[in-house]
């Protein structure tokens, strides 16, 4: 295996609504500073690849419209995933492993606003018994979330302080959308949006992207004074249909975790993408996380939640606090799908 | 959601061992064996979004609401955009100035359409072409009249034929079509860049 390292991170403020931005002028700021901070030509690097979404913009081949922002003539080398950047970066990774690629740039970005987000992620579900009865993606946490709490994985009063920790982490976060939080007490008082989810219960609605630069070897130690290498990397999926499986546990994290090799040193912090308060316990158990982990201390995607973006979102978390030198062993995790369906583990290092 | 079951065609034969399924038990819930197979669920989707334009295009709309057409220049090549989406594709850059262009322009490319898949919008055959607007650097698309379609070719200069002034709306449609304008064809070399 060759050791890859990202060596470079930007990401927008996130916000509610970009209203003013299509979604190129939305991301062309943070590539262009990713390039910038990576020390990478502009026309240098090996591989490009993106991970956005059709539905999300409401618009057919949306991500080409993005390509503007990379310099993409003369040709490059360039791919899309239709899924959250985490993957996109799994690509480049694979790229760079095959020998074709030392150095990669991957960004990924989201609109939510233009669309009725609930509504529009409904289309995930398979297309024959479950899309036409048009389950919103709250309506299924809210499923996940009631079995979990049935199983003794989490309370509402747990989710609540879950949800109280996450966005008063995150007034230290200068990207976060939501950054204070009323008492735990106060939140157990509001009315559910589902039940058992009341609204600090979920992520909130998010415009906004992040970009990244992965380099091999000694490229990575020449342009970075500390790359955070990407020591084991998996993704699985459990099954598609919701009924396939038990929303209480998630199997493809612990399969993940295993094969990315998370036990094998100590953790210090976790970068999980936590779309609802429930799927933090959910996680922490998958991952065989001990209470002592530090999980989001960025906020998460529960401060701040752009579709597509919000799990490279974790993988740069962790890989800005090795950068610092304020960590040295960390993991990220990104997920797809509905009720944490298909997972990404990352485990990332810095050196000496 | 529509069930649509009885209106759908009958399936297509599919030769033998080209696609097969284990046979569907069924035993297990009365009746079912002996009613009609569902072979296909019609189940309808609809969603509704804002688009937003954003600030480049923003800039080009509110311009053609008032018949001008406005590029945006790449700083580093120099290029202009139209319309622009704010981003030089060339450089990766913003662009950031605007460019006043013309209303002619030249037929860079383009294409006797006589198929209507557009729905009776246009009399077949129409000729449907990629015009260089006059002081930009990238061909649009257009609708050619006027002229005969067999007399359409490169280097052909056209003015755009504009709805009324009180019809003028931040629209491409205000741009009805476009016509000869009786200036010379201008030699195919000119265009070498843009096709």
């Amino acid at each position: 295996m060759r050791d890859v390292a990202i060596i470079a991170t930007a990401q927008t403020k996130h916000v509610r609504a970009a209203t003013a931005t299509n979604e190129v002028e939305m991301i062309q700021p943070v590539i262009q500073e990713v390039i910038e901070r990576s020390g990478v030509d502009r026309h240098g690097f090996d591989f490009t690849c993106s991970g956005s979404s059709d539905y999300l913009a409401g618009q057919p081949f949306s991500f080409v419209m993005t390509l503007d922002a990379v310099a993409a003539w003369p040709p490059i080398s360039e791919s899309h995933v239709e899924m959250d950047g985490a993957w996109a970066l799994y690509e480049a990774w694979v790229k760079i492993q095959t020998g074709h690629a030392d150095t990669a740039l991957v960004y990924s970005y989201g609109k939510s606003s233009p669309g009725d987000l609930p509504r529009v992620l409904s289309r995930m579900t398979d297309p024959y018994y479950e899309a036409p009865l048009w389950p919103s993606s709250v309506d299924i946490a809210a499923l996940q979330a009631r079995a979990a709490i049935q199983a003794g994985v989490t309370s509402e009063q747990a989710m609540a302080d879950i949800a109280y920790r996450s966005r008063t982490s995150a007034a230290a976060n200068p990207f976060a959308q939501l950054t204070s939080s009323a008492q735990p007490s106060a939140l157990m008082d509001e009315e559910y949006l589902a039940d058992p989810l009341r609204r600090h219960d979920c992520a909130p609605i998010t415009d906004g992207g992040v970009a990244i630069v992965l380099a091999a070897g000694d490229k990575a130690r020449s342009l970075c004074s500390r790359p955070a290498w990407i020591r084991g990397i998996d993704h699985r999926a459990d099954g598609h249909h919701l009924n396939f499986r038990d929303l209480t546990t998630s199997p493809s994290v612990s399969i993940a975790a295993e094969k990315a090799g998370v036990a094998n040193g100590p953790i210090e912090i976790a970068e999980l993408h936590t779309c609802f308060t429930h799927h933090e316990p959910i996680l922490r158990s998958a991952l065989g996380l001990g209470d002592d982990v530090e999980v989001n201390p960025s906020g998460g995607p529960l401060a701040a939640n752009p579709m597509m973006a919000a799990g490279l979102i974790r993988m740069v978390e962790v890989a800005n606090r090795i950068h610092s030198g304020e960590v040295s062993r960390g993991v990220a995790h990104a997920t797809g799908g509905h009720a944490l369906q298909h997972n990404l583990i990352a485990v990332l290092e810095g050196e000496g | 959601m529509t069930d649509t079951t009885s209106s759908q065609p009958a399936p297509i034969e599919i030769p033998e061992g080209v696609w097969s399924q284990p046979a569907v038990n069924m035993s297990a819930v009365a009746d079912l064996e002996s009613v009609e197979a569902v072979r296909s669920v019609r189940a309808f989707a609809s969603m509704t979004y804002d688009y937003t334009p954003g600030l480049a295009t923003t800039r080009f709309l509110r311009a053609i609401k008032e018949k001008r057409l406005v590029g945006e220049r790449c700083s580093e090549t120099g290029k202009v955009y139209i319309p622009p989406r704010g981003v030089s594709p060339v450089s990766g850059l913003p662009t950031t100035e605007q460019v006043e262009l013309g209303l002619d322009g030249t037929v860079v490319s383009f294409c006797v359409v006589n198929l209507d898949f557009t729905g009776n919008a246009q009399e077949i055959p129409y000729v449907s072409a990629l015009i260089l607007v006059d002081g930009s650097d990238i061909p649009i698309y257009g609708l050619v009249r006027e002229i005969p379609y067999n007399e359409v070719q490169p280097g052909l200069r056209l003015k755009s034929v504009w709805v009324e002034d009180s019809e003028l709306t931040t629209s491409f449609e205000n741009i009805k079509w476009w016509a000869p304008n009786g200036e010379p064809d201008v030699p195919a070399s000119d265009l070498a860049d843009y096709i």
